[in-house]
């Protein structure tokens, strides 16, 4: 342990002598800056003060700095504030660590209601020019969806056939299992509740329409849109991060043409699949629960389901998926694409893209929902 | 080889250190001593091990075998009220400078005083603002982040950062690589100044001859896995090592040699 940093004063014919002793290091911390305060103090209403550097056992630049800023502060207040003959080493240290004053720019506060003012245009602005550069992505990425298929030889398909594992392949299991349960829960709550009239075997068509129309497509598009959107958005946004996207650039490689329209293409292929074996698990959710709690034996329950749903049920909730998967993957490329230079800045465009697509994939499924009934299909 | 018993234990003390990578040896069996209060510098090719070397003293990569003392403990049993306590002793500037990407310079700075120390805003912005003029940033980089900074101002505000706490040893990586001549000048100058000045202790890989000539006081070579050559400058000349000739006595080490001797005879 150091010894702390203190100073003794000594009244001499013309001028205040301090004799500074101890440790004057950053390591003091607190100590340290108190010391710098006390010398100050006591420096003021001499004449002339002369700082001993000579006794102090070490200093640093902190220390230099501090007992500098006390002499500037001193001399700035009349007194004739000067250093004492100092060892070679601490002079070079105190020209190091002159003092200079030190301006940080803060900005003045603003009026309240200005700021809130200018708050609410700037959100309005932001959201008109995503909307716009939304449509202009739209636009880039069907182009060049559309130069993929005239010009196959630049086709990227391996890429294609790698994203499509990893989305669905690699996805499979959770998203089987969560409409599964979900399959068990709605036949569970549906036989429950419908027991009260005796209509049991109704469960089968609620379970049928409910999961083949909406349930199956929208949990597994909520799944995906967590599982593989936030995983495109974070992958594009450190690429950006670390300038590999203007490496692309400046290599002639369209960063849309390689990296983002392989993963829509890999998630258009892969919702509808997954929605498809979705169906598949919720309706044998549905069947288990039905057989052993409602005492529904296969046979009946799968009467009643050729009786209650036809092409149309299933067909419904097949065409929303590649709508679905549209939404989720220009979401997540435009967030990762959107991605400044710092860590933070990525994280937020995770979340962002999270929040924005599974916001968009429930709004797409009522805008289909209200279509639907609109052709009574 | 022998070497003048310091009574003091030196600042740091390798021996036989091992790093490996899977299948690959990157280190075999390697030396080294750094004295207290000395600037070392620290050569070899491209992808020998330099940065691993760092990393393993500092504790970022677990060494295979081999001993490793800091101020003369061995880190790998210290424990860890004494491991931080040592940590806030060494200041490191990384290769690819490593500052926070959410924090701008002066905050990047501020971060190992929050940490450790207990000082007011008002000094802390104070010192920070020190420590930037001293590595030769302009004051208004202060409020920068470091998407917004040059290459060359990355490595003077993590020399800034990695300098924050006035630590006695620190470990520089390269850390001219990316100035300008004239700002490579006057980082060795600052080097020597703090050298002399606060007795600090450098670590410094580099590949710049000029930094090895004007502050290093000794040289250390890495080929082969191991420390190949070790001495002041005079020394690593003489070595017959084929790496470390070729490296000194190319066409660019000759040039600088020869500007040295007529430094020294004028
Ligand atoms: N995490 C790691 N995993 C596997 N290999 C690694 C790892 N880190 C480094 N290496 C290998 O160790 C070797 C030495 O790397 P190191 O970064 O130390 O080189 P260097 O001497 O610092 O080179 P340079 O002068 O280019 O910075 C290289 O071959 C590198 O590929
Ligand atoms: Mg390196």
């Amino acid at each position: 342990m150091q010894t702390a940093p203190a100073f003794t004063s000594e009244r001499q014919a013309e001028a205040l002598q301090l004799t500074l002793t101890g440790a004057w290091t950053i390591e003091a911390s607190a100590a340290l800056e108190s010391a710098a305060q006390a010398l100050l103090a006591e420096g003021q209403g001499a004449r002339a003060v002369i700082f001993d550097l000579n006794s102090i056992e070490r200093i640093d630049t902190a220390g230099a700095w501090l007992i500098d800023r006390s002499r500037d502060a001193l001399n700035r207040s009349g007194i004739d504030a000067r250093y004492g003959a100092a060892r070679p080493e601490f002079a070079l240290l105190l020209e190091e660590a002159q003092f200079r004053p030190v301006t940080t720019s803060k900005q003045k506060p603003q009026n309240l209601f200005v700021s809130i003012l200018a708050d609410v245009g700037e959100t309005m602005v932001g959201a008109g020019r995503s909307m716009w550069s939304g449509v202009a992505f739209l636009g880039e990425v069907i182009a060049s969806i559309i130069r993929a298929f005239t010009h196959p030889a630049r086709f990227r398909g391996t890429s294609v056939v790698a994203h499509v594992e990893t989305f669905a392949f690699r996805g499979l299991p959770i998203i089987a299992l969560i409409n599964f349960l979900v399959g068990c829960i709605v036949a569970q709550q549906s036989i429950f509740q419908l027991q009260k009239f005796g209509a049991a075997t109704f469960a089968v068509d609620l379970i049928g329409i409910l999961t083949l129309r909406e349930l199956a497509v929208l949990l597994t598009s909520i799944m995906v849109a967590g599982r593989s959107g936030s995983a495109i958005t974070a992958e594009l946004g450190s690429m950006k991060m670390r300038e590999e996207i203007d490496a692309l650039r400046v290599m002639g490689l369209d960063p849309i043409d390689v990296l983002v329209v392989p993963r829509i293409i890999a998630l258009l292929i892969s919702l509808p699949l997954l929605t498809f074996m979705a169906d598949m698990s919720a309706i044998f959710g549905g069947l288990l629960v039905a057989w052993t709690y409602g005492g529904i034996s296969p046979d009946v329950f799968f009467s009643r389901l050729q009786d209650a749903i036809g092409m149309n049920t299933f067909l419904v909730g097949m065409i929303k998926a590649p709508f679905m998967a549209l939404v989720i993957g220009m979401i997540a490329a435009m967030e990762g694409l959107a991605t400044q230079g710092s860590a933070e800045s990525l994280g937020r465009q995770v979340t962002s893209s999270v929040v924005k697509s599974i916001f968009m994939v429930i709004v797409v499924d009522g805008v289909f929902a209200m279509f639907f009934a609109a052709i009574r299909y | 080889m022998t070497r003048p018993s310091h009574i003091e234990a030196p600042a740091i003390r390798v021996r036989g250190l091992c790093v490996g990578f899977g299948e690959k040896i990157i280190l075999d069996n390697l030396d080294l001593d750094l004295r207290r209060g000395e600037v070392m510098g620290f050569v070899g090719g491209s992808g020998t091990g330099k940065s691993v070397l760092t990393r393993a003293i500092l504790g970022l990569v677990r060494p295979r075998d081999g001993l490793i003392e800091v101020f003369g403990e061995d880190l790998s049993t210290l424990p860890r009220e004494q491991y931080r306590a040592m940590e806030r002793r060494w200041g490191v500037l990384f290769q690819h400078g490593a500052l926070f990407s959410g924090l701008n310079v002066l905050q990047n700075i501020q971060v190992p005083m929050r940490e450790y120390l207990n000082l007011s805003q008002s000094l802390m912005d104070e010192l920070a603002m020190l420590k930037i003029r001293m590595v030769g940033l302009p004051p208004d980089a202060a409020e920068k982040y470091p998407s917004q900074l040059s290459g060359g101002m990355i490595k003077r505000a993590a020399l800034a950062r990695a300098l924050a706490l006035d630590p006695e040893i620190v470990f520089l990586d390269e850390p001219t690589s990316g100035l300008d001549p004239i700002g490579a000048a006057e980082f060795d100058q600052l080097i020597s100044t703090l050298q002399k000045t606060l007795g600090l202790t450098v670590f410094m890989v580099t590949h710049d001859l000029d930094s090895l000539y004007s502050v290093c006081d000794r040289v250390a070579a890495l080929a082969d896995r191991k420390v190949v050559a070790e001495g002041t400058m005079e020394d690593i000349l003489r070595s017959p090592h084929p790496w470390v000739r070729s490296y000194f006595h190319g066409e660019r080490g000759r040039r600088r040699e020869a500007a040295q001797r007529a430094g020294e005879h004028s």
